[in-house]
């Protein structure tokens, strides 16, 4: 079957030039004129309904090209028409090779249909013009079209699945009983079968096993994967997951991926403020004019790359980008890239700031009066409790303990606060400014061992117990990284002239420098080989906190007081001596060994040529902190999670020991109660004093009545 | 990180801010490729860097058909030559885990640990002091294994797992989603499952076979030892391993792109309950 029509040998003399426009590669069977008679209805009936059967089993690829209409047209031709009625519908289904056509073609066969006879035809284009596209209705066709295979008839082109074959058996009543007749041949049966079974749908989706199939071999046939067999369970899952996560329509948001959008908005704001600023042309003549604060991260950048170490370019420009807005927002002198440093959830970018003559001391004085106010009331507090002590009647031992004095904190500009700190977590974010280190933090700090979680405002939970919440450890963490890594090459910096004798200043040493305006650069080679090349250009955080020591036995004007009542109790007080570190711009070929360990690894960072490379310097205490220098330029970054190297394992302090009580005295030395032989030994002794005591009495009265007898 | 997509992997663990200068990444992509062909690899990793004090080593991995089989590991000091390091076994670990410190950068450096140990001589047992010389890169073997074993990372769904035999990379795969990525129950460790089998029948029931069969990183003691971060302004995902310092994994969620880098210095991170 399937043979392509003898020929459209009827008279079809209006469709010749129809005709021609066919394209003969379909395979159609088609039925041609045969004399019909009325007996033979029923078999000719069969052999209609077979048609899509058997075209079905050999057309699948056409499926697709053919329509309702076609069938339509070819269901027209009905047996009990006039034989000459087939042969003018055939040339015209020819026609229908694509979509429109036949749907015009079908339609102007459907319109002669019904102008000729047949109140049957009406009822068969009624039954196929109202398409119940729907599995049953497939079902109820397939069941319909066991029907005996006969060679050598053919039959039109129609799809098999098309829902418009199937007559609704209460319109043609007595055909279908008459198809149903007919055995079925079991093969056919099986197949079709097994074709309804795999179209059943099941309770819980509306999809089939037969589609998804469908799905699955469309999607493997488009994409084509190697070795699709080892592949085969993937696949399958991933087209079932596509079920449940259909692509979202395009006018909703995908809620996922707001934060995001949100981040990408707010980096977006980074770049165009700027823009903004650079299409006016004043602001271009200004730009060009003053010095920007804003160092050249890019070529920082660069140069640490060359080194290995560092961000990613892109991540670069975004932070030189919002060093630019910092900038702009802050009252800024000079400006630097400190670096990063890595927490739990979030991480920190670090700028290093220095404002301008004058301008942050409005906010330092808002802290200050703060943290005053706070020591007021504990004085306040101290002295109600002396008055309270006076008026007890037993007075109860004051306790020796006193507080360590606390160590007040450097000036800003001066020692570890000289730069002021920015963070913030991610470029485009505002920045944040972190407040002064205070000596004590510093002691504290290098007692313990945390992980930045990446919020500010975070508590540090740790014995001893640090001063202070997140921002304050970073602050310390990063005066401490600062002072222990920050170098220059040898000359880079020098004094400046001469101000006075350093016995004058106390020995404390210079605490200030300037760059060298005669600085050459020291070749490359000399500078990995040899570390006395390098100095440091911080200074040395004292064991005390600070960088110029202070003695922390003068009193200020209000401990004095207080210390008047308290001074007897202050026997033996320690006398202090005073600290001293290594003196700024000390070369680092002085710094202490760690474990046998040289605290600094340098490197040439290319060694394929020397002659172009840059002088890399690794801290090894702390990890994470390099330096690079290269002719007259160098600079320091800081990238890691912020602690120091150690090569024992941390040790947590142990608590303080147990502080004594009160000094045993007289009056609170413990005495044992007496016991019942005493006591009564007392009672009774005492009885006999009062016994002897008014024996006396008696006597007594008793002279003074023989007295007075007298 | 697989060497194939180096540069690009590069870029994208960045931001733990170690990675590698060009003339080193321009020397990786050459070599590794040939260490490929000669080693006959299914697929090279790039593994990360160790750095000692007076030079670094160059770590690289290279995996066979089956993405679970022990992998092969070479070593280098300037990313040309690569020399294959000995398979790992227990009792190079016991012995090394007496050295500590940092890596000198000389594989054939040798530490000398004194030992106590009960000699017998005849009768008597005495105790003298033995000195153990270990070679530098026996610990540079059993380092690496230790830090594979602990904190090797790849995402769920990226290998699946067949009846037929091998494990294989899934072509499919397309990244997590983006809840999914900060979860760390979509992690997997890279080695063979440890802990699969004490969980509850309940549990695995839930399990999917091909693609759930290794160690999720939930359940890492301690708690907390992993630090999920997202970078770029979410576009990136980055676990950063605080059991050893130095290890970033990165993912772009719904992209194919993942990969894992150690650079650091070698050395677990014992203080870890304390800082947490």
């Amino acid at each position: 079957m399937g043979d392509p029509p003898p020929d459209p040998e009827p008279p079809s003399q209006p469709t010749s030039s129809r005709r021609s426009s066919q394209v003969s590669e379909r395979r159609h069977s088609r039925e041609l004129s045969r004399p019909q008679v009325s007996p033979l209805v029923p078999e000719e009936l069969q052999q209609i309904r077979l048609g899509p059967q058997i075209l079905n089993l050999r057309g699948w690829p056409q499926r697709a090209s053919l329509t309702p209409n076609e069938n339509l047209v070819f269901q027209a031709e009905d047996p009990y028409l006039n034989p000459g009625f087939p042969a003018e519908m055939q040339p015209q289904a020819y026609l229908s090779e694509g979509g429109l056509q036949a749907s015009q073609s079908g339609s102007l066969m459907l319109q002669q249909v019904q102008q000729s006879e047949g109140s049957l035809f009406q009822q068969l284009e009624s039954a196929y013009q109202g398409p119940a596209a729907d599995l049953p209705g497939q079902f109820t066709m397939y069941q319909r079209e066991d029907l005996p295979f006969s060679p050598g008839t053919q039959h039109g082109p129609y799809m098999r699945d098309d829902p418009t074959l199937q007559f609704s058996p209460s319109e043609l009543g007595f055909m279908s009983f008459n198809m149903e007749l007919p055995e079925p041949e079991p093969r056919e049966l099986a197949v079709q079968n097994a074709k309804a079974y795999l179209l059943q749908t099941s309770i819980n989706s509306d999809l089939s096993l037969y589609e998804h199939l469908v799905n699955l071999l469309t999607k493997i046939l488009n994409q084509r994967p190697e070795d699709p067999l080892f592949l085969l369970e993937s696949l399958n899952r991933t087209a079932q997951w596509e079920w449940f996560h259909p692509k979202l329509d395009t006018l909703r948001d995908d809620p996922e991926m707001q934060p995001t959008y949100e981040m990408a908005e707010r980096q977006k704001a980074m770049f165009s403020r700027s823009g903004s600023g650079e299409g006016e042309q004043e602001m271009e003549e200004e730009t060009v004019s003053e010095p920007t604060p804003v160092p050249n991260i890019m070529e920082k950048a660069f140069y640490f790359e060359q080194a290995g170490v560092g961000l990613s370019s892109d991540e670069s420009f975004r932070i030189f980008m919002a060093l630019k807005q910092l900038v702009e927002q802050q009252p800024v002198h000079t400006c630097r890239f400190w670096g990063k440093v890595l927490g739990l959830s979030r991480s920190y970018l670090v700028a290093e700031v220095e404002f301008r003559e004058g301008e942050e001391e409005a906010e330092e004085e808002e802290v200050e009066e703060m943290t005053e106010g706070g020591e007021g009331m504990e004085t306040h507090g101290e002295e109600e409790g002396d008055e309270d002590e006076d008026k007890a009647t037993d007075t109860v031992p004051k306790p020796t303990w006193k507080p360590p004095p606390v160590i007040p904190k450097e000036d800003s500009r001066t020692g570890t606060n000289r730069y002021l700190y920015f963070v913030c977590n991610e470029p485009g974010r505002p920045w944040m400014r972190l407040p002064h280190v205070t000596p004590i933090q510093i002691v504290q700090a290098r007692k313990i061992r945390k992980f930045f979680t990446g919020y500010l405002d975070a508590p540090v939970i740790s014995y001893p117990p640090f001063p202070g919440n997140e921002a304050n450890y970073l602050r310390a963490q990063i005066a401490r990284i600062s002072a222990a890594t920050h170098i220059s090459p040898l000359g880079f910096y020098q004094f400046g002239e001469e101000e006075g004798d350093e016995e004058e200043e106390g020995g404390a040493g210079r605490d200030s420098y300037e760059e060298n305006p005669d600085f050459e650069g020291i070749p490359v080679l000399e500078l990995v080989d040899s570390m006395a090349n390098w100095v440091h250009h911080t200074q040395h955080i004292l064991p005390q906190g600070r960088c110029t020591w202070v003695n922390p036995l003068q009193k200020t004007e209000e401990e004095e007081e207080l210390g008047e009542e308290e001074e007897k109790a202050d026997e033996g007080v320690e006398e202090v001596e005073q600290e001293v570190g290594p003196p700024l711009l000390t070369p680092l070929s002085e710094d202490a060994e760690i474990m046998h360990m040289a605290p600094w690894t340098a490197r040439l960072s290319c060694t394929f040529s020397p002659q172009y490379s840059v002088a890399v310097v690794r801290s090894n205490l702390w990890p994470g902190a390099y330096a690079y220098a290269s002719g007259k330029k160098f600079e320091n970054i800081y990238i890691g999670w912020g602690h120091k190297y150690s090569p024992e394992n941390f040790n947590p302090s142990l608590p303080a020991p147990i502080q004594h009580e009160y000094p045993s005295g007289p009056d609170t030395i413990e005495m044992s109660d007496p016991t019942v032989e005493e006591e009564q030994a007392l009672k009774a002794a005492q009885e006999q004093a009062l016994a002897a005591a008014e024996e006396e009495e008696e006597d007594e009265e008793e002279d003074e009545d023989e007295d007075q007898d007298d | 990180m697989d060497a194939e997509s180096l540069l690009l992997s590069l870029e994208l663990a960045s931001g733990s801010g170690q990675g590698l200068s060009p003339d080193r990444r321009a020397a990786l992509l050459t070599s590794l490729m040939l260490v490929k062909r000669d080693y006959r690899f299914d697929r090279v990793l790039f593994w990360g860097r160790i750095l000692g004090l007076v030079a670094d080593y160059y770590i690289a991995q290279g995996v066979s058909e089956d993405q679970l089989a022990p992998r092969k590991t070479l070593y280098s000091l300037n990313c040309m030559e690569w020399s294959l390091l000995p398979p790992a076994t227990k009792e190079m670990e016991i012995q090394t885990s007496v050295v500590k410190g940092r890596f000198m950068g000389d594989p054939s450096h040798e530490y000398e640990h004194t030992e106590l140990q009960k000699v017998n001589d005849g009768e008597k047992v005495f105790e003298e002091e033995v000195v153990v010389q270990i070679k530098e890169e026996m610990r540079l073997v059993s380092i690496i294994d230790q830090i594979d074993k602990a904190v090797a990372v790849i995402p769920r769904g990226a290998l699946f797992k067949t009846p037929f035999g091998p494990i294989n990379v899934n072509r499919t795969f397309e990244g997590l989603s983006l809840s999914e990525a900060k979860k760390l129950s979509s992690y997997f460790h890279f080695r063979e499952p440890v802990e699969l089998k004490n969980k509850t029948l309940l549990e695995k029931a839930e399990l999917d076979p091909s693609l759930d069969f290794m160690d999720s990183l939930e359940h890492d003691i301690p708690k907390g030892s992993w630090s999920v971060q997202m970078e770029r302004g979410n576009a990136l995902v980055v676990l950063r391993s605080l059991l050893w310092p130095g290890l970033t994994f990165y993912h772009a969620p719904r992209t194919k792109n993942y990969g894992y880098i150690y650079v650091g210095t070698g050395e677990k991170n014992l203080d870890l309950p304390f800082m947490l």
